[in-house]
C-alpha cells in the first residue's frame, strides 16, 4: 500500500475501507464547501443580502438542514414514468463524478490510482453523466424535461471537444497521459532557465486554459451555459420531476462535478498539489498537497461561479456557434502551436 | 424556350425535389408546449400555448382570464372615492399611477380642477410609481435571461422609493392617495431632501445597469434583432408606452396628451429608438427611468406653495355625463371612460389598460423564434397580470 506512505501494513479490505472514505470525503467534501462558500455566501454578498445566518454561525449548519429536508422528503415519482430509467438517472450522473475523482493526485504517494492513461481516463469519464442526464429527462415523461435532457445532450457533446482538445497542450508539453506526471513537470519544470516557481502550465497555455475554463462551465451546465435547467424557461429541465433524495444526489453531482473539474483544471495548468520552494519528492507533501490542492481548486472554482452569478445565459444555436466556430479553432491553433514550439525549444 | 434555361429549370425542379425528400426524411412531430398558468416566466398566470417543431415556434397563442377580478363591475357599487382602492390593484407596481386617470377623469365630469401643489405632488407621486415598476422590470428582463444578480439590485433599490411614497401616502404598494379635486395630505418634513438622495441612488443604479446588462455581449446577443416589431405593426397592435416608442413611434401622452398633469412644464425627453426589438425595449425604459428621475429632481426644486384641495362637497355626487381619460402609465397607456347618471356611484367604467394590447402582439412576434427566446421577449414586452386581466 502506498498511499500516504503508512508505516504499517495493510490488509486489501482494510486499504478498500480506507479508500472507500477518503473517496467519500474527496466527492463530498468539496461539494459541501462549494454550496456553503460560493452558492451561499459569496452568491449572497454579490447581491447585496447576507444568505443564511440562522442555522449555527454564519449560517455554516445551513447545509445539513438543507440535507435533512430533501431526506424527509417522499420519494415521489410522475404516473408516467419510466420508473426503472428514473430511479437510476442520478446514480449514473453520481458514478461519473466518483470515477472523475479516481485520477487526481494529491500528493506524491497520494492518489487513487496512478495509471499513464490518467488524462484519457478522466475525459472519458466524465461524459458518462450525459447518459445519466439524458435518462432523467427521458424517464421523467414531461416535455420540459425532455427538452431540458436533449438540450444538455447536444450541449455536453459539443463541450467534450474543447474540453479535450485544451487538455491536449498541456500533454504534448509534458510528455505524458499520467497526471501525476504532468504535475512532477510543472514541479520540475524551468522558465528560461529559473526554476524558482518550476513551470504552471497557466503560463505557456493561457490560451488552453481558459477554454478548459468555459469548457468545464459549460459541462457543468452553469451559466452562461445552462439552457438544459434555464429555469425561467423550461422550469428547471431535466430536473423538473426531481424531489427529494434523488434531486439531492443531482444537486451533489452537480457541485462534487464542480469541484473535481476545478481541481483538474488546478492539476493541469496550476501546478496540482505542488507549491514552490519544497522539494517534490517530499513527504511532507502527501500531508499538505491535500490541502493546496484545495486550495487551488478553491482558486479556480471561485472563477467558474464568479461567471455563473454575473451573465445571462446564451441561446442554444449560439452555444453550439461558439463551440464550434471558437472554441474548437481555437484550440486546434493552440495544439498547433504547443507542439511546433515543443519541437523548437 | 431555350435548352439551356430548361436544362436550368430541370435542376431547379430537381433540387427542390431533394430538399423536400430531406425535409420529410427530418420530418419531426410537433410539440404542444402550454407554458403557464403556473411558469416561472409568465409574473403569475399568463398561459401562452406554443406548438412547436424541435425548439422553433410555429404557432403561439395567449391565454388571458386566469386572474379576472372584475373590477369594472365592482366600481359600480362602489362610491367614486372608493374606486381608487380598487384600480390600485391593476397594475400592482405602479399603483398610484393607475389611481391618477380615473380621478382626472371624475375631475373632468365634476368640472372641478386641482390645485397647483397638489398637480405637482400628483406628477411627482405618479413618476416616483414609475421609477418603482421600471426599475423592477430592468433587473427582471436579466433574470429571465438567466442572470440572477441584477433582480437583487432593483428590489434593493426600489425599495427606497417606496419608502419615498409610503412616507407620503401611507402605503407601499396600495397608496389610495389621490382624491378628486387634490390629494390626501400634504408632504412630510424632510421628504423633499430624501427623495433628491432617493434619486441619487437610482441614477447609480441605472449606470450600474448599463454596466452590467445592457453592455454585457451576451444580453446583447440574447436581444437585438429578436422579436422586431414594425412601427406599423405595432401600432395596429395597438401597443403603447415604451413598447411602442422603441419600435421609433415618437409618441407619450405625457408630452402629447394635455391632461392634467404638469408634465409640459417640465424639461424633459421623450426616448426613442429605431430597432424595435428587444433590446430596443430595454433601452428604452432605462432611459424613461432617467428622465423620471430628472423630471421628479426639477419638480422637488420648482414644488408651489398653496392648497391642497380644491373646493369639493364632502359627499360627491358626479355630475351625469362621459369622460375619457387617458394616461402614459408605466407600463403603457391607461385609460378610464366613465359614464355618470349623477349617482354616488358611477353607472359604467371601462378600463382601458396597456399590458391587454402589449400581449396581444405574441402570437404575430413569437413565430418562428425558438423556445428562450419566447421568454426573453415576453420579458421585453413587460406586462403585469393585474394590468392584463383587471
Amino acid at each position: 500500500m502506498t498511499v500516504f506512505n503508512l508505516a504499517i501494513e495493510l490488509a486489501y479490505w482494510q486499504q478498500t475501507v480506507i479508500r472507500s472514505i477518503l473517496g467519500l470525503v474527496a466527492v463530498l467534501l468539496p461539494a459541501g464547501t462549494l454550496v456553503y462558500l460560493y452558492l451561499f455566501k459569496m452568491m449572497s454578498f454579490m447581491q447585496s443580502r447576507l444568505g443564511p445566518m440562522e442555522a449555527g454561525p454564519y449560517g455554516s449548519l445551513q447545509l445539513l438542514a438543507e440535507v435533512g429536508k430533501f431526506l424527509q422528503k417522499e420519494d415521489l415519482f410522475p404516473r408516467a414514468a419510466d420508473r426503472v430509467v428514473f430511479k437510476a438517472a442520478p446514480f449514473v450522473v453520481l458514478a461519473s463524478t466518483f470515477l472523475l475523482v479516481l485520477v487526481l493526485p494529491a500528493g506524491p504517494d497520494a492518489w487513487f490510482i496512478n495509471i499513464d492513461t490518467g488524462v484519457f481516463l478522466a475525459l472519458a469519464v466524465s461524459s458518462i453523466s450525459v447518459i445519466g442526464i439524458l435518462m432523467a429527462g427521458w424517464g421523467s415523461a414531461s416535455k420540459y424535461s425532455l427538452i431540458g435532457g436533449l438540450r444538455a445532450a447536444g450541449q455536453l457533446v459539443a463541450y467534450e471537444l474543447p474540453l479535450v482538445l485544451a487538455v491536449m497542450g498541456v500533454v504534448i508539453q509534458a510528455g505524458t497521459l499520467n497526471v501525476q506526471e504532468i504535475v512532477l513537470a510543472q514541479a520540475n519544470g524551468e522558465i528560461f532557465g529559473w526554476g524558482g516557481i518550476g513551470n504552471p502550465f497557466i503560463i505557456t497555455q493561457f490560451l488552453g486554459f481558459m477554454i478548459f475554463l468555459v469548457a468545464i462551465q459549460a459541462e457543468l451546465t452553469q451559466p452562461p451555459f445552462d439552457m438544459p435547467v434555464a429555469e425561467s424557461e423550461i422550469v428547471t429541465g431535466y430536473l423538473t420531476e426531481y424531489t427529494g433524495m434523488r434531486f439531492l444526489l443531482f444537486f451533489i453531482g452537480e457541485f462534487a462535478t464542480a469541484g473535481i473539474f476545478s481541481a483538474l483544471a488546478a492539476t493541469f495548468f496550476l501546478g496540482g498539489w505542488y507549491i514552490p520552494g519544497l522539494d517534490p519528492t517530499s513527504n511532507l507533501f502527501n500531508l499538505i498537497g491535500p490541502l493546496v490542492l484545495v486550495g487551488k481548486m478553491l482558486l479556480v472554482s471561485f472563477l467558474i461561479f464568479w461567471f455563473r452569478f454575473t451573465y445571462p445565459r446564451f441561446r442554444e444555436d449560439q452555444l453550439q456557434q461558439l463551440a464550434w466556430k471558437v472554441l474548437v479553432p481555437l484550440s486546434l491553433v493552440n495544439i498547433v502551436a504547443t507542439g511546433v514550439l515543443k519541437v523548437v525549444f | 424556350m431555350s435548352n439551356e434555361a430548361s436544362a436550368q429549370q430541370l435542376s431547379y425542379i430537381e433540387n427542390q425535389a431533394s430538399d423536400a425528400r430531406v425535409n420529410i426524411e427530418l420530418e419531426t412531430e410537433g410539440m404542444t408546449l402550454n407554458l403557464g398558468p403556473q411558469h416561472p416566466a409568465t409574473h403569475g398566470t399568463l398561459r401562452i400555448i406554443v406548438r412547436l417543431d424541435g425548439e422553433q415556434v410555429v404557432s403561439a397563442e395567449p391565454v388571458m382570464g386566469y386572474m379576472h377580478r372584475g373590477y369594472e363591475k365592482l366600481t359600480e357599487v362602489r362610491t367614486y372615492p372608493q374606486v381608487t382602492t380598487l384600480v390600485n390593484r391593476i397594475d400592482w407596481l405602479g399603483s398610484f399611477a393607475n389611481e391618477v386617470p380615473f380621478i382626472l377623469a371624475a375631475e373632468r365630469l365634476m368640472e372641478v380642477e386641482a390645485p397647483a401643489r397638489a398637480q405637482w405632488i400628483r406628477t411627482a407621486l405618479f413618476e416616483l410609481s414609475r421609477i418603482a415598476n421600471v426599475v423592477l422590470f430592468l433587473g427582471d428582463m436579466a433574470v429571465q435571461l438567466g442572470a440572477t444578480t441584477p433582480v437583487f439590485y432593483a428590489f434593493r433599490d426600489r425599495e427606497f422609493v417606496l419608502n419615498q411614497i409610503e412616507s407620503v401616502t401611507g402605503g407601499r404598494f396600495h397608496p389610495n392617495f389621490d382624491r378628486i379635486g387634490g390629494i390626501k395630505d400634504d408632504l412630510p418634513k424632510g421628504w423633499i431632501q430624501e427623495t433628491k438622495d432617493v434619486l441619487v441612488r437610482i441614477n447609480s443604479f441605472c449606470e450600474e445597469m448599463e454596466d452590467l446588462v445592457v453592455g454585457n455581449e451576451i444580453f446583447q446577443t440574447r436581444t437585438r434583432g429578436i422579436g422586431i416589431i414594425p412601427a406599423d405593426t405595432g401600432l395596429a397592435y395597438g401597443l403603447s408606452g415604451a413598447n411602442i416608442r422603441s419600435s421609433g413611434v415618437d409618441w407619450d401622452l405625457r408630452r402629447d396628451g394635455g391632461v392634467g398633469l404638469i408634465h409640459d412644464q417640465l424639461d424633459w425627453k421623450v426616448w426613442t429608438h429605431p430597432d424595435g426589438d428587444s433590446f430596443a425595449r430595454y433601452w428604452v425604459r432605462l432611459q424613461e427611468v432617467r428622465e423620471s428621475c430628472k423630471m421628479v429632481g426639477q419638480i422637488l426644486d420648482g414644488i408651489p406653495s398653496g392648497p391642497i384641495m380644491a373646493k369639493v362637497p364632502r359627499i360627491i355626487k358626479v355630475p351625469p355625463g362621459e369622460a375619457y381619460v387617458e394616461t402614459e402609465n408605466p407600463l403603457g397607456i391607461m385609460g378610464y371612460y366613465v359614464i355618470s347618471k349623477g349617482d354616488l356611484v358611477p353607472y359604467r367604467v371601462k378600463i382601458r389598460s396597456a399590458s391587454f394590447n402589449n400581449v396581444s402582439i405574441t402570437p404575430w412576434v413569437l413565430k418562428g423564434v425558438y423556445v428562450p427566446d419566447v421568454i426573453s421577449i415576453l420579458a421585453s414586452l413587460y406586462f403585469i397580470l393585474g394590468d392584463i386581466d383587471r
